[in-house]
């Protein structure tokens, strides 16, 4: 019998895994996917959000606001590269201005820092800002973080503290009988006093399997563009458009690797597994960032993406217990600002949900930080030389866009979330992130993978089930070009 | 450790560099390599078509290497492989991994050689879905000729580049289905040879002015659209057609390795290479570049070519054997060219010719290429027709532009009618 089967790995249940993992009792994180935080999780705007633009004393506003204040703490436990510099929302008018100062009184409410800037002081912050704009809200607690890493290294601690975590395990029946919840699944049963529903775009669905909800989830798609890292600084904050009824809009960001984030558009689709982009998205996407910064270099853009967000019917996070389910809890509709909110939305509900049905006693040993991360070229001189003499395998570049070692790669695979694709290791170590997109190292990535897993190259899949790479084996003896 | 000439990357550029700064009477030569062979990205070319030039004789892609990195070992020279290098700055000292640890060189000339890199999916903002099934041609070369996998047993090509062109024939003959090449050109982008002998004779379609309007699949890929563009390179509405096909093959360019220019601030070539002169020299004195790093060649011969030129150079720049004088032209790429190299001159050298390369932004009939300083027209060649694919190389001479300075424009004017 478990004490909570949390169901989705995503931001949301891996920081609840986390949260949870603190106190004494058996927990259980399933995923159906083959990685954690593999959805929508990963495919976002990879920013700490300050809490300046949800409406006040709405669940968005008070989570946000709470979260900011924790990833400081949380970043440096678990290692997550995670950079506070600041929002800054763009105005081109006296009516922006005015809309400006309304989002000013808004962030004030919230209880979140925010500056008005004129033009001067705008542009002394981001030069290449266009010359059109006029006036700025700085959020200054508003940051970066790197998304990939922020739920891996979450759902890594939760494991190491004990935490059962399930890959690829769908949840496929719920029941509640006597008080016990029954969760069956794609491989097996559990017995549970609490399930926590944290399904992302597949919420609605899982919530259904016990009793139709009140509510519902859509999907709004974003694309994206991945712009390469340089030298150069195009953009030193987050910069927004003046939010609408769609959302922030797109946004232009740096990233905590030094890249540039352009998106995301906004629009509502019915298919909750349609990741595809498209060319007049990405068409209105870029045209939307080069309002911001008209100098943006496109030419080196080096991948786009489609992310979907978990959008609720009710227009706020939904973070209830189910009525007549105790022990059943919802952390649904998870949209922007989700990221930054997840940690602190587990929290809330360890405090108002779970610990009321479980009294939960903490743990003695906890440990809030992961297995740290050896980074040979950040050592001093002799402590590098040295390390890297007993670790030759550090110096054995793989992913020579990104410098990402064998070592790291190796220090991945042997962490306690299993890594079984190309994308698994990607988002873990950035092999395949520069500008070669994996041309060069993704060959290099399948024979580690296929070496670790004692499968075959041909197995080896790039992100989901039957994702196969080069799947078919070339009859021998046929090699007679030439 | 010191060296005289440092050399990055030992594909067909960072060999001919090797073997050429030796021959010139360079000291000590280091060469870095990524990999775990000589030879770079031939030892994947298993066909051939290589060396006609160069070896005067057909080679594979393995032969020439072989026989390049022989020559050069004769010479004899350092090297290191599996080693990256991590810094290059200007006051001539780079510092590299291998497994053997952290190093530190000081150097009096380096040759960036370490060629180039594919346009992925990404770069071109492929539309539809990202998933497995979606390889660039090179990748498909490597598993193929490295591990014997193929990517799938129905492909489509997306790019007539000639590695393309190559892979589809290279796929068919390990007997997957080729359905077809889209070239969103009206024209062909790789060599007139590769047309011929790699889709023609195994009749595999070539769709000019298409390209990829969607990739479809859940996890794998499971079709594509292909749409049919206009001049402008737009998509024209309702020219969809749905190809089923579980591999998609990307031949859409390669790109110089320009991560080592973008480290020390050097200006870029219109091929986003760097800015070089006659010497292969960049604007920082001492730091040399040739092959694929420089700018994206056709055929290895001239790669190799270009090798021998910046070893030369570089070797006689560390002996001090060569100073170099001030800019005195700026070379512009006028009309109707995409780029052209060198970048600017510095005439310090008197030859008997100075090598001009470019290449045209369209397909161009008959007509004459203009060479005009500062404005007047002091060169021409006539030339029946030149083709985007593949490269020209001219040769001017040294005496026309001996003690001039200003700008040099090269355009190529269409004979009217």
């Amino acid at each position: 019998m478990f004490d909570v089967v949390i169901i989705g790995a995503g931001a949301v249940g891996s920081f609840l895994a986390r949260a949870l993992s603190r106190y004494e009792g058996k927990f259980l994180l399933l995923e159906k996917n083959l990685d954690v935080g593999d959805v929508t999780s990963m495919a976002n705007s990879a920013i700490c959000h300050s809490g300046y633009d949800p409406l006040p004393g709405t669940k968005k506003a008070l989570f946000n606001v709470i979260g900011n204040q924790m990833i400081q703490k949380i970043a440096s436990d678990l290692d997550i590269p995670y950079k506070q510099i600041g929002t800054l929302t763009i105005g081109y008018s006296e009516d922006d201005y005015q809309k400006l100062l309304g989002l000013k009184n808004r962030a004030r409410l919230n209880g979140v820092p925010a500056k008005l800037l004129d033009k001067e002081e705008l542009f002394s912050l981001e030069p290449r800002i266009s010359k059109e704009a006029c006036c700025a809200l700085l959020c200054p607690t508003g940051g970066i973080i790197n998304p990939f890493l922020m739920v891996v290294h979450a759902a890594e601690n939760a494991v190491d503290n004990g935490v059962e975590l399930h890959l690829d395990e769908a949840v496929i029946a719920l029941s509640y009988e006597r008080d016990i919840y029954k969760v069956k699944t794609s491989k097996g049963e559990y017995e549970a006093k609490c399930v926590v529903n944290a399904a992302g775009l597949r919420a609605d669905d899982i919530a259904a399997l016990l009793t139709p909800p009140s509510w519902s989830i859509r999907p709004r798609k974003g694309v994206y563009y991945v712009l390469d890292h340089f030298d150069d600084h195009f953009v030193n904050h987050v910069l927004f458009p003046l939010p609408s009824s769609k959302g922030k809009g797109t946004v232009v960001t740096p990233t905590t690797s030094g890249n540039y984030l352009v998106g995301p558009t906004s629009d509502f689709i019915d298919d909750k597994e349609d990741f595809t982009t498209d060319a007049e998205s990405l068409r209105k996407a870029k045209m939307d960032a080069m309002r911001l910064i008209p100098s943006l270099p496109f030419a080196e853009a080096i991948r786009t993406y489609a992310g979907l967000r978990a959008v609720p019917s009710t227009g706020d996070f939904i973070v209830e217990e189910e009525k007549n389910y105790p022990g059943m809890i919802h952390l649904a509709g998870i949209e922007s600002p989700g990221l930054i909110s997840s940690p602190a939305i587990a929290e809330y509900a360890i405090r108002h949900f779970l610990n009321k049905r479980l009294s939960l006693k903490e743990k003695e040993n906890w440990n809030p930080k992961i297995r740290p991360y050896v980074h040979p070229l950040k050592m001093e001189k002799d402590a590098r030389d040295t390390f890297l003499s007993l670790h030759p395998e550090y110096g054995e570049m793989v992913c020579a866009c990104e410098k990402v070692s064998k070592g790291e790669i190796l220090d991945v695979l042997s962490r306690s979330i299993p890594c079984q694709t190309v994308k698994a290791v990607k988002k873990r170590t950035r092999a395949g992130f520069g500008k070669c997109q994996g041309g060069f190292c993704q060959v290099k990535v399948v024979q580690l993978l296929a070496e670790h897993l004692h499968i075959s190259p041909s197995e080896v899949l790039y992100s989901g089930i039957g994702s196969y790479i080069a799947p078919y084996q070339v009859a021998k003896g046929t090699h007679h070009e030439g | 450790m010191k060296v005289d000439v440092l050399i990055v990357g030992a594909g067909a550029a960072g060999l001919a560099s090797a073997y050429s700064a030796k021959k010139e009477g360079a000291k000590s030569v280091l060469v870095l390599e990524k990999g775990d062979s000589l030879g770079g990205i031939l030892n994947q070319c298993i066909h051939s078509g290589f060396g006609l030039s160069f070896y005067k004789e057909e080679l594979t892609g393995p032969e020439f290497a072989e026989r390049l990195a022989k020559e050069a070992l004769e010479e004899g020279f350092d090297l290191r492989f599996g080693a990256s290098i991590l810094s290059l700055t200007k006051d001539k000292t780079a510092t590299f991994i291998d497994k053997e640890g952290f190093h530190e060189v000081q150097f009096k000339s380096v040759i960036l050689a370490a060629g180039s890199y594919e346009r992925s999916a990404g770069a071109i903002a492929l539309p539809g879905a990202r998933i497995a099934g979606v390889l660039t041609a090179g990748q498909a070369q490597q598993y193929l000729n490295y591990y014997g996998l193929l990517p799938g047993k129905r492909c489509f090509i997306l790019g007539s580049g000639d590695i393309g062109l190559i892979m589809a024939r290279r796929l068919t003959l390990e007997g997957a289905k080729v359905l077809g090449v889209a070239e969103i050109c009206p024209y062909s982008n790789g060599l007139r040879r590769n047309i011929v002998q790699c889709l023609d004779d195994f009749s595999i379609p070539l769709y000019l002015s298409t390209t990829v309007s969607k990739v479809f699949g859940t996890n794998r890929l499971e079709g594509i659209e292909l749409s049919k563009v206009n001049e402008k390179k737009e998509i024209i509405p309702n020219t969809e057609k749905v190809v089923e096909c579980d591999a998609l093959i990307l031949s859409v360019g390669l790109i110089p390795n320009n991560q080592l220019y973008d480290l020390l601030q050097i200006r870029r070539n219109g091929a986003r290479g760097s800015a070089v002169d006659e010497h292969n020299m960049t604007e920082l004195e001492g730091f040399f570049a040739a092959g694929n790093a420089l700018h994206v060649h056709d055929l290895v011969d001239h790669v190799a070519e270009e090798g021998i030129s910046a070893g030369k150079w570089a070797a006689r720049y560390a002996n001090n054997e060569y100073l170099p004088s001030k800019k005195k032209i700026e070379v512009r790429a006028g009309e109707g060219i995409s780029y052209l190299l060198p970048s600017y001159l510095r005439l310090d050298q008197e030859e008997e010719s100075l090598s001009f390369l470019f290449r045209v932004k369209n397909v161009e009939g008959a007509g004459t290429v203009l060479y005009r300083l500062n404005g007047e027209i002091i060169h021409k060649v006539n030339r029946p027709f030149l083709l985007p694919s593949e490269m020209e190389k001219e040769k001017v001479p040294f005496s026309l532009l001996k003690g001039k300075e200003g700008v040099l424009e090269v355009s190529y004017q269409r004979r009217e009618g």
